[in-house]
């Protein structure tokens, strides 16, 4: 039903309307192929980092702030989760099995696919007008009387109009902006911060954070933003229509008045 | 078959050739310079190995960050580790008089030291941080002799490319390249916060590798060996670390 609802929101002119204009719209994708590939190596890196990380926390899940934090000294807090050293005091009567060894090499291993596809599409994207074109938002969206409709329209879990099928609304790009320039820099940061041998030769990287166990819990809380920020992202590709949202994704095309229709 | 595709054919084929060829050529040059770790031929090789190539270029010579005396940890905390040994119980009765370092391989005069000869090469501190790879940490004053003094001693030969460790405990076994072999703050460490090395934190006598995660640094070191092919050593990865999973680089 919803479905059929969405066909009656008028189309913009850019929206081919015959078979022809099927053409014009493969010559055009809604995503480049770039942003596509690199979306997808992102995306698998993203829960390959998120398997390993729990795997690293669970071995000691603790954190502090400072440069030094153990189990002689106070946390400044605990996750209420079983532990996978019996070092570590739970409150659970059980120890994890150790899965520390390939968890990290995982992890370091997929980092480097992230930033250099991160690299990749930083490099492209300042070349191609993809952050100008597709993400900075205007500056007439940038209004509070705009954002709020476009919030509230979000709050409503409306289903988003046509027009955005063919670019992001103003809340969109300043989420991801928000991602791509400042959470990504962060968690690579934090993460550069907890190596002994890089902190050696750019002592700022951790002292800046305020120490290492301090960069530890950044790099934790900067890995829950983006995982709530994919959760979102998630719940919103399945408001917006799961089938077409993947598919702009996977091959780049939007679907045409006439394939919505059957 | 058109003159197009055969054109495009030769031109991906010569991209290829090329492709390969520089890939080899990377290969043979990063083994010439000692940039790929030992256990490079796992599944995560690729990680393993950029992360030891970009480290070792970018930090060959620096120091670990060294923190103020107040910074020192309160308590430096003793990990759990396997029982001591039979033979650990017996020196440790002694009062570790007969404690041995016994150095052999590529050297010029095998050597086997005692603690009190350790102590008669020049003595340095650092206070530096151990970080275990668990991600809990403590900043302790470690008191010991830096490792080259030792090598010198010896004389190691200039075919010598990683220094093998062992513990006590013979399956407690580690290496490093000659970078950190050399590097003025890898201690053979037997004093901490101004006393003797607690056992608990590695005493007697302990290998003490700052830029590295703690399991690098082994406790309890009495064997170690110079030599030019790592092959020789367990199953071939460098260290027993990476038979059990974990990785023989462990700057990160």
């Amino acid at each position: 039903m919803a479905r059929l609802e969405s066909v009656q929101v008028p189309l913009p002119d850019c929206v081919p309307t015959s078979a022809a204009a099927i053409a014009a719209t493969t010559a055009s994708p809604r995503h480049s192929a770039l942003v596509r590939v690199t979306h997808w190596i992102i995306t698998l890196c993203f829960f390959a980092l998120l398997v390993s990380g729990f795997e690293i926390v669970i071995s000691h899940p603790r954190f502090y702030w400072g440069e030094t934090g153990n189990v002689l000294t106070t946390p400044l807090f605990q996750l209420p989760i079983p532990a996978s050293r019996s070092l570590v005091e739970t409150g659970y009567n059980y120890v994890l099995p150790d899965q520390n060894g390939w968890s990290r090499s995982l992890h370091f291993q997929t980092a480097w696919i992230v930033v250099l596809t991160g690299l990749l599409y930083l490099v492209s994207g300042a070349f191609t007008g993809h952050f100008r074109k597709d993400l900075l938002p205007n500056k007439s969206d940038l209004s509070w009387r705009s954002l709020s409709t476009t919030i509230a329209s979000h709050l409503r879990f409306a289903r988003p109009g046509a027009a955005e099928a063919w670019s992001y609304n103003p809340l969109q790009r300043l989420s991801y902006l928000f991602v791509i320039f400042v959470l990504f820099p962060l968690v690579i940061w934090s993460g550069l911060a907890m190596s002994l041998a890089f902190v050696s030769a750019f002592p700022a990287t951790v002292t800046l954070l305020g120490g290492e166990q301090s960069a530890r819990t950044i790099h934790f809380f900067v890995s829950l933003a983006l995982l709530l920020f994919v959760l979102v992202h998630i719940v919103m590709i399945c408001v917006a229509g799961f089938k077409r949202r993947m598919r702009a994704m996977i091959t780049g095309a939007v679907a045409t008045r006439k394939e919505e229709r059957s | 078959m058109t003159d197009l595709s055969r054109r495009k054919l030769l031109i991906s084929g010569v991209a290829a050739t090329a492709g390969v060829a520089s890939l080899g050529v990377a290969a043979r040059l990063a083994q010439k310079y000692g940039l790929i770790p030992p256990d490079h031929g796992s599944i995560y090789g690729l990680g393993e190995t950029l992360t030891y190539a970009t480290q070792r270029l970018l930090t060959k010579h620096s120091l670990a960050r060294e923190f103020r005396r107040d910074q020192i940890s309160k308590r430096p905390l003793a990990n759990e580790m396997p029982p001591l040994t039979d033979a650990f119980k017996h020196l440790q009765s002694g009062g570790f008089a007969d404690w041995r370092l016994t150095v052999d391989g590529l050297v010029d005069r095998p050597a086997s030291f005692s603690l009190a000869q350790l102590k008669s090469y020049p003595c340095h501190s650092q206070i530096t941080q151990l970080a275990c790879e668990e991600g809990w940490s403590y900043i302790a004053e470690w008191i010991g002799t830096p490792l080259l003094h030792v090598l010198d001693a010896v004389g190691i030969q200039p075919q010598a490319r990683y220094i093998v460790y062992i513990s006590i405990d013979p399956d407690w076994w580690e290496s490093i390249d000659m970078a950190d072999a050399l590097h003025p703050q890898t201690f053979l460490a037997y004093g901490m916060n101004g006393g003797d090395l607690p056992v608990g934190n590695g005493g007697p006598l302990r290998l003490r590798l700052p830029r590295q995660v703690g399991y690098k640094s082994v406790k309890f070191v009495t064997h170690m060996t110079v030599t030019d092919n790592i092959k020789k050593f367990g199953k071939g990865l460098g260290s027993a670390e990476p038979e059990a999973g974990y990785a023989w680089y462990a700057g990160i």
